[in-house]
C-alpha cells in the first residue's frame, strides 16, 4: 500500500512538473518574511503584505495557481537556481551583479534608503568631514550596503548585519551612530520606538525592485511583465499600494 | 607579489586584491580571537579542573555548575546573551565597562574563552581522575606535600593523557569561531559572507574560505602531533 502511494505521488509529481514547464499554470513564488509591510504574517499566521497581495493579483491576471514559499534571504538566489521555486517577489533590488545570475522583470516598486539615528544626533550625513569615525550600520548585501561601501568606505566604520533586528538592537545600545536602511523597514522597526529620528535626506538607490526568475524562463518573464503592466494601468496596483503606504513607491 | 599572481588577480572578477585583503583581515581576526580565547581558557581551566576534583562540595560544586551551564547551552546563544544582552542593561553605556563591551571583539572573546574553559576543565579533570593511585602513593611516600604532588606528579601525567582530547577541543574552537560573524566581527566567515553577498557567488566565496580553515586545521594537527610525540616519548618502543 505504502509503495503504491509513493509510486502514485511520484507519477503525480512528474505529471505536475511537465504541465508546469509548458504553460505556467502553477507558479511557486518565494518570500523572505518578516519584511513589513512587504511580506509578513498577520496575527492569524496568514502570509500578507504589499508584495504578497500584488503577487496574488498578478497570478489572477495570469490565470495561474500560485504557491507561496517562505525562504530566508541568504538562500534566495541559490534556491531559485535549484528550482525550489520559480520566482522571487521579496523586495529584490535589480543590480547588475544579480542580473548575471537571474532574469528580472520590469521593476514594480522602488523605495528610498533612509538614515536613522538616536535623538540628539545632529551630524549632517552628507558631510564626509563630520561623518569621519562615525559607525554606520547596514544590512549585508543591500543597495544601501553598496552605497555606503562605495561612497563612505574608509571614512566611516561600516558594520554589516544579517537582520534588521540585530541592527536596531545595536543602534539602541549605542554601538551604531547611524543606520542606513530601506526607508519602510526603518519606519517600521526604528521610528516605531521611542527616542529615534530620521536624519538627512532620503536617497533613491538602484533600479528598483523586480520579480527574479531563472534566466531560461523567458516565457514566464513575458507573462509576468504583461500582468504587472496591466495591474499598474488598471488601478489595482494603486489600490494595493495605498493600503500599505502613505507615500509613493510606484515605478 | 609575483607577476603571474597579479595577472591572475586582474582577470579574476571575485578574487581581486581588495577581496584578498578582506580575507586576510578576516584571517587575522579569526586567529587572534581563537588564540586568545584558547590561552585564557587553558589558563583558567587548570585551576578549575583541580577544584573540580576536590572532595569538598563547596569547592567542586560551583565549578560543576559552571561547566554544566556552559557545556549545556549552544555557544551561539552564549554569544548573543553576552553581546546583545549586556548592551540592554540600563546605564551600562555610562560606565567604563562600555569601553570594553562596545566593540564586538571583547564580548566574543569573553564568550569563547568561557566556553572553551568549561570544556577544557572537563577534559583535564578526566585526566586528573585517571591518575594511577600508585603514582600518588609513591609521591606521598617520598613526603611530597599536596602542592608538590600536583605540580610534579598529577599535572604532568594528566597533561599526557589530556593532550589528544584537547587537540580536538582546539580544532572545534577554531570552527566554532565562525559564529563570530553574527555579531558584526569580520572574521574569515564574515569576510566570506560579505564577498558572497556582493558577488552572489556562494561557491567561490565559501570554498575559498573553507580551504583557509582546512589549512589552519592542518597546522594545528601538525603542531599537536609534534607535541604528542614530545610528551609521549617514553611510550615509544625502544629500538635503534
Amino acid at each position: 500500500m505504502k509503495k503504491l502511494i509513493v509510486a502514485a505521488s511520484c507519477a503525480l509529481a512528474l505529471a505536475a512538473g511537465t504541465v508546469q514547464a509548458k504553460d505556467w499554470k502553477e507558479i511557486r513564488i518565494a518570500f523572505d518574511v518578516p519584511y513589513e509591510p512587504f511580506e509578513y504574517k498577520d496575527e492569524n499566521g496568514e502570509l500578507t503584505g504589499f508584495e504578497v497581495e500584488l503577487a496574488e493579483a498578478m497570478c489572477e491576471q495570469m490565470k495561474a495557481d500560485c504557491e507561496f514559499v517562505i525562504q530566508a534571504w541568504d538562500g534566495m538566489i541559490p534556491g531559485l537556481l535549484a528550482r525550489k521555486f520559480d520566482a522571487i517577489m521579496s523586495s529584490m533590488s535589480i543590480t547588475p551583479e544579480r542580473a548575471e545570475r537571474v532574469l528580472f522583470s520590469e521593476p514594480y516598486y522602488n523605495t528610498p534608503g533612509g538614515w536613522f539615528a538616536r535623538e540628539g544626533f545632529d551630524t549632517d550625513v552628507t558631510d564626509m568631514k563630520a561623518m569621519e569615525g562615525k559607525v554606520v550600520g547596514v544590512q549585508r548585501g543591500t543597495t544601501m550596503d553598496t552605497y555606503v561601501t562605495e561612497n563612505m568606505g574608509g571614512i566611516v566604520t561600516i558594520k554589516r548585519y544579517t537582520t534588521a533586528d540585530d541592527m536596531v538592537l545595536d543602534l539602541e545600545g549605542q554601538r551604531l551612530d547611524v543606520a542606513f536602511v530601506d526607508y519602510p523597514v526603518g519606519e517600521q522597526t526604528i521610528l516605531s520606538k521611542e527616542g529615534f529620528q530620521e536624519v538627512g535626506e532620503q536617497v533613491k538607490l538602484g533600479q528598483g525592485v523586480g520579480v527574479a526568475m531563472r534566466q531560461r524562463d523567458k516565457d514566464l518573464a513575458g507573462k509576468v511583465n504583461a500582468a504587472l503592466k496591466k495591474l499598474k494601468n488598471d488601478g489595482t496596483y494603486d489600490t494595493i499600494m495605498q493600503k500599505y503606504f502613505n507615500y509613493d513607491i510606484k515605478m | 607579489m609575483p607577476d603571474f599572481i597579479t595577472q591572475w588577480l586582474n582577470q579574476n572578477e571575485i578574487f581581486t586584491a581588495m577581496t584578498i585583503l578582506e580575507y586576510w583581515n578576516g584571517l587575522v581576526n579569526t586567529v587572534q580571537l581563537v588564540f586568545l580565547s584558547l590561552v585564557i581558557g587553558l589558563v583558567c581551566a587548570v585551576p578549575l579542573a583541580i577544584m573540580r576534583t576536590s572532595r569538598n562540595p563547596f569547592v567542586s560544586g560551583p565549578v560543576w555548575l559552571y561547566t554544566y551551564l556552559f557545556r549545556g547551552t549552544p555557544l551561539l546563544i552564549q554569544l548573543y546573551i553576552i553581546y546583545y544582552g549586556i548592551a540592554q542593561i540600563p546605564g551600562i553605556q555610562e560606565t567604563f565597562w562600555w569601553e570594553v563591551f562596545r566593540e564586538p571583539f571583547y564580548p566574543a572573546l569573553l564568550a569563547f574563552a568561557l566556553n572553551t574553559a568549561a570544556y577544557t576543565t572537563e577534559i583535564i579533570r578526566g585526566a586528573i581522575v585517571a591518575t594511577p593511585h600508585g603514582e600518588i602513593e609513591a609521591a606521598k611516600a617520598y613526603g611530597m606535600n599536596w602542592f608538590m604532588r600536583i605540580r610534579r606528579i598529577v599535572l604532568p601525567s594528566a597533561a599526557r593523557r589530556a593532550v589528544q582530547a584537547y587537540s580536538n577541543e582546539v580544532i572545534f574552537m577554531l570552527h566554532s569561531s565562525a559564529i563570530a560573524s553574527v555579531v558584526t566581527i569580520v572574521d574569515l566567515t564574515g569576510a566570506a559572507r560579505n564577498i558572497y553577498s556582493r558577488f552572489y557567488a556562494p561557491f567561490d566565496a565559501f570554498i575559498f574560505v573553507a580551504l583557509i580553515y582546512m589549512m589552519l586545521t592542518f597546522i594545528l594537527v601538525f603542531a599537536f602531533r609534534k607535541l604528542e610525540n614530545h610528551l609521549l616519548r617514553h611510550q615509544r618502543p625502544i629500538s635503534n
